[in-house]
């Protein structure tokens, strides 16, 4: 099963009439995750954009059951609704988690590397929109280097944490990136975690209109654009060694993806170029850990 | 069975059958903790010891466990329950009748391991029922009955304990029958938990007429614990043939001055109300079991006629004085025949308080007219 022949099978969770704004990437990826993890879901939702998807009560945009936790605590939420259900012998119901970057790389680290270390059975989905945008558009660890936030004006001074690394350090059972320019890469690594046991972390890149300075249709291809620039390589691992590369760079210059945001255009071409070589060692790093795989 | 605190709590634990129980360990809570996992492997305890990195993930996979409808139970201590703190409040919104043993220590800084009620006070507007307990039996036969009142009023339940007095002292310790205590305590079932099939879900964000109705339903809650945890004492009490009551009155009728205490002093101030009875000084002891919600109706009929009452606490919050003492002086405000009241920090840190120096106080504060400041008693 791989990008290229997987069909989207979508189950009717999502609904229209949601809060995200126009032309929101986290939302096209909301709608591929749950309606792939399908009707038989407890889903967790942090305070986010996502949160603000979901609805207002007494309104809700997806047919499950949701909690909206506390910001810190994602993960550890997830990890109490498993063992109740366990210990009631339902064992046919997934445990979903949908955070955004700031709940996940920041906040929520500790909550989720326990969890990982525990194994606790999740999908946990990260919507990486590499910033506080729910609050105003915020640095986070997630902020890419020399990118302008709210609360780094001159651009941020250190670089994106690495959280697909840090989570197959864990040797957890799957760790995916994946981002809505490739739906169907998506809706497969969702379907491929939803079957399996244990901790399966997904990172998917949301653009978002607002805080990236996007026009309001330019999601799709800024996510594509990342991806293509080998800044953000779709990839897979499996029990913390084993990558597999679905989609990386095609050699496309890094000043294509910053062109058409506004976070990047107080970058000089000095500035640029640092960022190019780091995308460049990035993506010969991740090509070497397939070319290299573990002895079995 | 002769028993430190801690086991004896651990047994209460097992006897009510949690299925989950997420734990992360805190001095003077482990052996809490350590029991658990005896019992457990032992196989007699059939529950889910989840060892999570925190204490705030142990409170929140309480929470969610709890709205998925399974029992839950944890324990902790000073910092931990501060770590809590956030999670303390989500708990009492999503009404989850969680019980958690806090076994009371010195809140940081400086660090110390000692009997101070300070952590455990510091959360009483957090929403959650807190009972003090006074030995280890106590503490195990409340554990049970604190989830007959929290899956009732469907609030969450802190059973406090001292670090050191109660926490690791051997007593003599009666276990009851788990029979017995599956005919009193039946298993958490509610109809509205997390479920696809339900439907339900918890947190969403609400608009201010919202979220004042949810907070007015919290406090209808608690105004009906005092009546649910009589009730659940009362039945506990004919069953196990031991019972607290939310206050107890010790040798108060015809006192000229009633000693008001909570937790492990309880037991130092009978010896030293006994004391001072037979040096014919007519003394009482009130003591106070159920701290949130505060029993004004029952306080003020305890000390109805009483003429002065004198409250001794390890318990100072910065700027205000003695926690209990202005907690009993809110209680009392307007009230007809008001008692004359004094307030004594004595112990705080975990200075010990022995019978000789409650009696010295008892006697000091008859020779004053009280002022409104708690004073300090080293």
């Amino acid at each position: 099963m791989n990008a290229r022949n997987f069909a989207i099978d979508e189950a009717d969770v999502f609904l229209s009439g949601h809060h995200a704004c126009a032309g929101c990437g986290e939302a096209l990826a909301v709608r591929y995750v749950i309606n792939t993890m399908g009707p038989r879901t407890i889903a967790v939702v942090p305070p986010s954009c996502i949160a603000i998807i979901a609805g207002l009560q007494p309104n809700s945009s997806m047919r499950v059951p949701i909690v909206h936790g506390t910001l810190e605590s994602s993960a550890a939420a997830a990890a109490g609704i498993k063992r109740a259900l366990m210990s009631q012998g339902k064992d046919d119901v997934n445990v979903l988690v949908m955070a955004g970057d700031g709940g996940t790389y920041d906040i929520g680290f500790q909550a989720l590397s326990g969890a990982a270390e525990r194994n606790e059975d999740m999908v946990y989905v990260c919507m990486d929109n590499e910033g506080y945008m729910n609050t105003g558009a915020q640095k986070s660890g997630s902020t890419p280097h020399l990118a302008s936030t709210a609360s780094t004006p001159g651009g941020k001074l250190t670089a994106k944490k690495n959280i697909a690394e840090i989570m197959a350090a864990h040797r957890v059972p799957y760790t995916a990136t994946a981002t809505v320019a490739f739906p169907d890469d998506l809706a497969r690594k969702v379907a491929k975690a939803r079957d399996m046991k244990g901790m399966r972390f997904i990172v998917v890149l949301t653009p978002c209109i607002d805080g990236w300075g996007l026009p309001d249709n330019a999601a799709v291809a800024v996510s594509r654009l990342a991806v293509e620039t080998g800044l953000f390589p779709l990839y897979e691992v499996e029990d913390g060694v084993r990558y597999t590369i679905n989609h990386g760079s095609t050699g496309v210059p890094v000043e294509r993806y910053f062109e058409l945001q506004k976070r990047f255009r107080h970058l000089d071409s000095a500035q640029i170029a640092v960022l190019q070589a780091g995308a460049d060692e990035n993506w010969a790093l991740l090509q070497s850990k397939v070319a290299c795989p573990p002895p079995d | 069975m002769l028993l430190m605190g801690n086991h004896a709590v651990a047994y209460g634990v097992m006897l009510a059958r949690p299925a989950v129980v997420p734990v992360y360990p805190i001095t003077p809570q482990t052996p809490i903790i350590e029991k658990i996992g005896d019992l457990q492997l032992a196989g007699e305890f059939a529950v889910d010891l989840m060892t999570v990195e925190s204490e705030h993930s142990a409170m929140t996979a309480c929470i969610t466990a709890s709205l998925t409808g399974a029992r839950v139970f944890t324990a902790t201590a000073s910092q931990g329950l501060l770590l809590m703190h956030e999670m303390l409040h989500f708990a009492a919104g999503a009404r989850t009748p969680i019980v958690m043993v806090n076994v009371n220590r010195t809140p940081s800084a400086p660090w110390g391991f000692w009997p101070d009620q300070t952590d455990s006070l510091s959360q009483r507007d957090t929403g959650w029922i807190q009972l003090y307990c006074e030995s280890g039996q106590e503490s195990l036969d409340t554990v049970i009955q604190a989830y007959r009142v929290a899956e009732q009023v469907m609030l969450p339940v802190m059973v406090v304990n001292e670090a050191f007095y109660i926490s690791h002292a051997l007593e003599p310790v009666v276990v009851p029958a788990q029979d017995a205590v599956d005919a009193y305590l039946p298993p958490f079932d509610p109809d509205i938990r997390l479920d696809p099939d339900i439907g339900r879900s918890w947190g969403n964000p609400v608009n201010q007429d919202l979220y004042f109705r949810f907070r007015q339903a919290v406090g209808a809650a608690m105004d009906g614990v005092p009546a649910v945890a009589v009730g659940a004492d009362a039945e506990y009490g004919e069953a196990f043939g031991r019972s607290y009551g939310i206050l107890e009155r010790y040798r108060m009728d015809g006192a000229e001055v009633v000693i008001v205490a909570f937790g492990a002093m309880v037991g130092t101030a009978r010896v030293a109300v006994d004391a001072l009875r037979a040096a014919g000084v007519q003394a009482g002891l009130l003591k106070v079991k159920l701290f949130r919600p505060f029993p004004i109706e029952a306080v003020r009929e305890a000390v109805a006629g009483i003429p002065r009452l004198v409250v001794i606490e390890r318990n100072f919050s910065p700027g205000a004085g003695g926690i209990l003492h202005q907690e009993l002086k809110a209680a009392l405000c307007g009230m007809e025949g008001l008692p004359l009241i004094h307030g004594y920090m004595a112990g705080v840190g975990g200075v010990n308080v022995s019978p000789a120096k409650i009696e010295e106080i008892t006697r000091a504060a008859m020779a004053e007219k009280p002022v409104p400041q708690s004073l300090w008693w080293r």
